[in-house]
C-alpha cells in the first residue's frame, strides 16, 4: 500500500470532493497562493482556480460566518482555520450560528460546512498555540467533531465530513501533518461516528484519538512489555457522535480502561466517555477508569516543560499499572 | 466608487409609483403596526414569552425594502423582525402563532419572537446575537453569486451592531468578493438604552463603508418613499453589478428596546417629537394629495388590519403546542445523536 503524508491525505480528500461536487469550495487564510500554512491545500489553487480556493483576510469571525451563510445558501464550504486556537474568534459563527441553523429554522435550512484546521500542541509553540480544544465543540448539540489519528483515517473521514449534511468540526493534529501512513490507492470513505480498533488486545482498553492515538500505536509494544499486559487501542475517531458500542464492547472484554487525551483535564472529552462507560458498563469494570491528559496549565514554552505537560509514556504506564493494580 | 448622495424622494420609483402600488405599501405598514400593537397586548396578558422587541415606528424601512425586492430575494434579520417578516410575506397568523410558541408558527414553535423563518418567502431569520447575521448574510450572498441565482440579499442590523468587529469584517469581505448584498443599519439612535453618539466615534455611521470602498447612503427611515428609492438603487447595484451597499436608515422606535424597557434614557418630549414623524400618516397624506385617496379608504385598510390581528390572536390561543418530538427533530439531518 502506498504511503502518504497525513497532510497529503487531507489534500487528496479535498481534491476529490472538489472534483466531484462543484458546490464544494475551500476558504481560509493562506489556503490558495501560499498553498496552505501547513501545505494541506498544496496544488489546489492551480487545479481548481481562485473562485473555489479562496484566500481570506485574517478575520476568523467574518470568514467562518461567511462559510456558514454559504452553506445555508446551498454551497459545501470547507473553511480552514489555521489553528483551532484562532477559531476561538469564530466560536460565535460555529456555536451560535452553524450549530443552530437547522434547529432554529425548524429544519427549513441546513449548514453542511466543514471547519477544519490544526489542533493540539505543535512543538514549543507555548501557551496560545498549543491547545487541544475538541471539548469546546463536543459540548455543542448540532455539531459533529472528528479527530483522526492516521493518514488513512484523515482521508476517509474528511471525505465523509465534506459530504455530510451537518456542520463538522474537523481537528487535525499539527504534529501529525508531517507523519506518514499507508493510504489505499482506490478512493473510499469512512463513516462519521464509527471508531476503529487500532490494536487488538485483552487486558486493558486504552481510548485515545488524534496525536495521542498515533503516539500510543508507536509506544504500545513498549508499554505492554513494561506493564506485562495486553493492550487494546480503541480510536473513536469521531468524538460526537460517539461510537459507544465499539467502546463498550472493548470494555466488556478487558474490564479495565485508560483514556488518554491531549486536552486539559477539567471538563474534557475523556470525562464524558468515562461517565458513559461507568453508567453502561458498571458491572464489567474491574478498576476505576484512569484518565491521562495534559496537565491543567497553559502550555510552557521550554521543550522539557512541554514534554512534562503533555501525556507521557511514563504517565500512561502509571495509569495502566493503576487499572491493573500493580503497585 | 462610493455614493454619498442624500436621498431625495423624487430620484427613484417612488415618484412614478401608481396609486395601487402606494396603497399596497400603506397597507403593509399599517398591518405591521397593528400586528405589533396586538403582540404588545398579548405580551401584557402573558401569552408571549421571553424577549419581544417591537418594531413600531420603523415600518417604513421594511416596507420600502420589500417594495424594492423580488419575492424570491432573501432577507436576513436580527431580532427586531416581526414587521420585516410580515412585510416579506409571512402571514400574521404564523407570526402570532410562533410568538405564542405554537406548533402552527412559522418556525414550529421552536424559534419564538427572535427566530422567525420562512425560506419559501425569502425570510431567513431571525438571529439573536448582535451583528452575527451580517457576516453570515454575506455568506448567503456569496452562495447566490457563486450559483448565479440572480438573487439579492438584504440584511438588517441596529445601530448598536455596527460597533461589532464582524460588521467591519463583513464590509471588507463584501467589497473584496463583490457580494450582491445590501446591509441596512436601522439607526433608531439607541442600542438598547445607550445613545449611539455616546458609543460611536463615527457620525454618521454610514461613513464607515467609505473606508472599504462600499457604496453608502443615509436615508430618512421615517419616509417610506425615500426608503423605496434608496433601496431600489442599492438592490439594483447588487443585482446588476454584484456590488454591496451600506445604508443607514435614520429612524425611531416608538417603544422600548424590549418589553422590559422603562425608557428612562429619553425624555417625553423627545419621544413625542419622534412620534410626530410617524411614517404611516405621512404616506397617507401623500396618497390623499397625489391620488385623492379618501380618508375612509385608508380607515378601511386600518380596520381590516385590526380585524386580521384580532383574529390571529384568537386563533393562536387555540392552536396546539408543538409535540415533544420537536425537541430532537431538527438537531441533525438524521437522529438520534449518541
Amino acid at each position: 500500500m502506498p504511503e502518504m503524508l497525513f497532510r497529503e491525505a487531507l489534500g487528496r480528500a479535498m481534491a476529490e470532493e472538489l472534483a466531484a461536487d462543484e458546490r464544494v469550495f475551500l476558504i481560509g487564510e493562506e489556503v490558495a497562493q501560499y498553498d496552505g500554512a501547513y501545505k494541506v491545500s498544496q496544488g489546489l489553487l492551480e487545479r481548481f482556480g481562485p473562485e473555489r480556493i479562496i484566500d481570506t483576510p485574517i478575520a476568523e469571525l467574518g470568514f467562518v460566518n461567511l462559510g456558514v451563510g454559504a452553506a445555508m445558501g446551498g454551497m459545501r464550504p470547507i473553511v480552514e482555520v489555521m489553528t483551532f486556537n484562532f477559531a476561538i474568534l469564530a466560536l460565535d459563527a460555529i456555536v451560535n450560528t452553524a450549530a443552530k441553523v437547522r434547529a432554529m429554522s425548524a429544519g427549513q435550512l441546513s449548514c453542511p460546512i466543514v471547519i477544519r484546521g490544526a489542533g493540539g500542541a505543535g512543538g514549543a509553540l507555548a501557551a496560545q498555540h498549543s491547545q487541544a480544544l475538541e471539548s469546546q465543540y463536543t459540548h455543542i448539540p448540532g455539531l459533529k467533531v472528528v479527530c483522526p489519528s492516521t493518514a488513512a483515517d484523515a482521508y476517509g473521514l474528511l471525505r465523509s465530513a465534506i459530504a455530510d449534511p451537518d456542520p463538522v468540526v474537523f481537528i487535525e493534529s499539527e504534529v501529525l501533518y508531517r507523519t506518514k501512513g499507508e493510504v489505499p490507492e482506490a478512493p473510499y470513505t469512512l463513516p462519521l461516528g464509527k471508531g476503529d480498533i487500532k490494536r487488538p488486545g485483552t487486558d486493558v482498553t486504552i481510548i485515545a484519538w488524534s496525536r495521542q492515538m498515533h503516539n500510543l500505536i508507536e509506544m504500545a509494544p513498549a508499554l505492554e512489555e513494561a506493564c506485562a499486559v495486553s493492550i487494546e487501542l480503541v480510536d473513536p475517531r469521531t468524538l460526537r457522535p460517539l461510537d459507544e458500542e465499539l467502546l463498550f464492547a472493548s470494555v466488556r472484554k478487558t474490564h479495565r480502561v485508560v483514556i488518554v487525551e491531549e486536552g486539559f483535564r477539567y471538563n474534557n472529552v475523556g470525562a464524558e466517555i468515562s461517565d458513559r462507560i461507568q453508567r453502561s458498563c458498571f458491572d464489567d469494570l474491574d478498576a476505576p477508569i484512569e484518565r491521562v491528559s495534559s496537565l491543567d496549565v497553559p502550555m510552557p514554552y521550554a521543550p522539557p516543560l512541554e514534554a512534562e505537560v503533555l501525556p507521557s509514556q511514563e504517565r500512561i504506564a502509571a495509569a495502566i499499572r493503576a487499572v491493573t493494580y500493580q503497585t | 466608487m462610493a455614493t454619498r448622495r442624500k436621498s431625495a424622494a423624487s430620484a427613484g420609483p417612488s415618484a412614478s409609483a401608481s396609486e395601487s402600488e402606494l396603497l399596497a405599501i400603506y397597507e403593509d405598514m399599517v398591518r405591521q403596526r397593528r400586528l405589533e400593537e396586538a403582540l404588545a397586548r398579548a405580551y401584557g396578558l402573558g401569552k408571549i414569552y421571553g424577549f419581544c422587541h417591537l418594531y413600531i415606528g420603523q415600518e417604513a424601512i421594511s416596507a420600502g425594502t420589500t417594495a424594492a425586492l423580488q419575492p424570491d430575494d432573501i432577507v436576513v434579520g436580527a431580532y427586531r423582525i416581526h414587521g420585516q417578516a410580515l412585510s416579506k410575506g409571512i402571514s400574521a397568523q404564523e407570526i402570532v402563532d410562533e410568538l405564542f410558541g405554537k406548533a402552527t408558527g412559522c418556525t414550529g414553535g421552536v424559534g419564538g419572537s427572535m427566530h422567525l423563518f420562512d425560506v419559501d418567502k425569502g425570510f431567513w431569520g431571525g438571529w439573536g446575537l448582535v451583528g452575527q447575521q451580517v457576516p453570515m448574510a454575506c455568506g448567503v450572498a456569496f452562495a447566490q453569486r457563486a450559483q448565479k441565482t440572480g438573487k439579492v440579499v438584504v440584511t438588517f442590523m441596529g445601530d448598536g451592531a455596527v460597533q461589532q468587529g464582524a460588521i467591519h469584517e463583513s464590509l471588507n469581505m463584501a467589497a473584496i468578493w463583490n457580494l450582491p448584498i445590501v446591509m441596512v443599519v436601522e439607526n433608531n439612535h439607541y442600542g438598547m438604552g445607550t445613545a449611539v453618539d455616546r458609543i460611536s466615534a463615527l457620525n454618521p455611521i454610514h461613513q464607515m463603508a467609505e473606508a472599504y470602498g462600499v457604496a453608502h447612503e443615509e436615508v430618512d427611515g421615517m419616509d417610506v418613499l425615500a426608503m423605496m428609492d434608496v433601496m431600489d438603487r442599492a438592490v439594483r447595484r447588487a443585482r446588476e453589478t454584484s456590488r454591496p451597499s451600506f445604508i443607514e436608515a435614520r429612524c425611531s422606535r416608538f417603544r422600548g428596546h424590549s418589553m422590559s424597557d422603562p425608557g428612562k434614557y429619553r425624555t417625553k418630549e423627545e419621544l413625542e417629537a419622534e412620534k410626530a414623524q410617524d411614517p404611516i400618516p405621512k404616506l397617507g397624506a401623500v396618497l390623499q394629495e397625489r391620488f385623492g385617496v379618501a380618508a375612509d379608504r385608508l380607515e378601511a385598510i386600518d380596520r381590516a388590519a385590526k380585524d386580521e390581528m384580532k383574529q390571529a390572536l384568537a386563533r393562536a390561543e387555540k392552536a396546539p403546542w408543538p409535540a415533544k418530538e420537536m425537541i430532537f427533530k431538527h438537531i441533525y439531518a438524521s437522529q438520534p445523536d449518541a
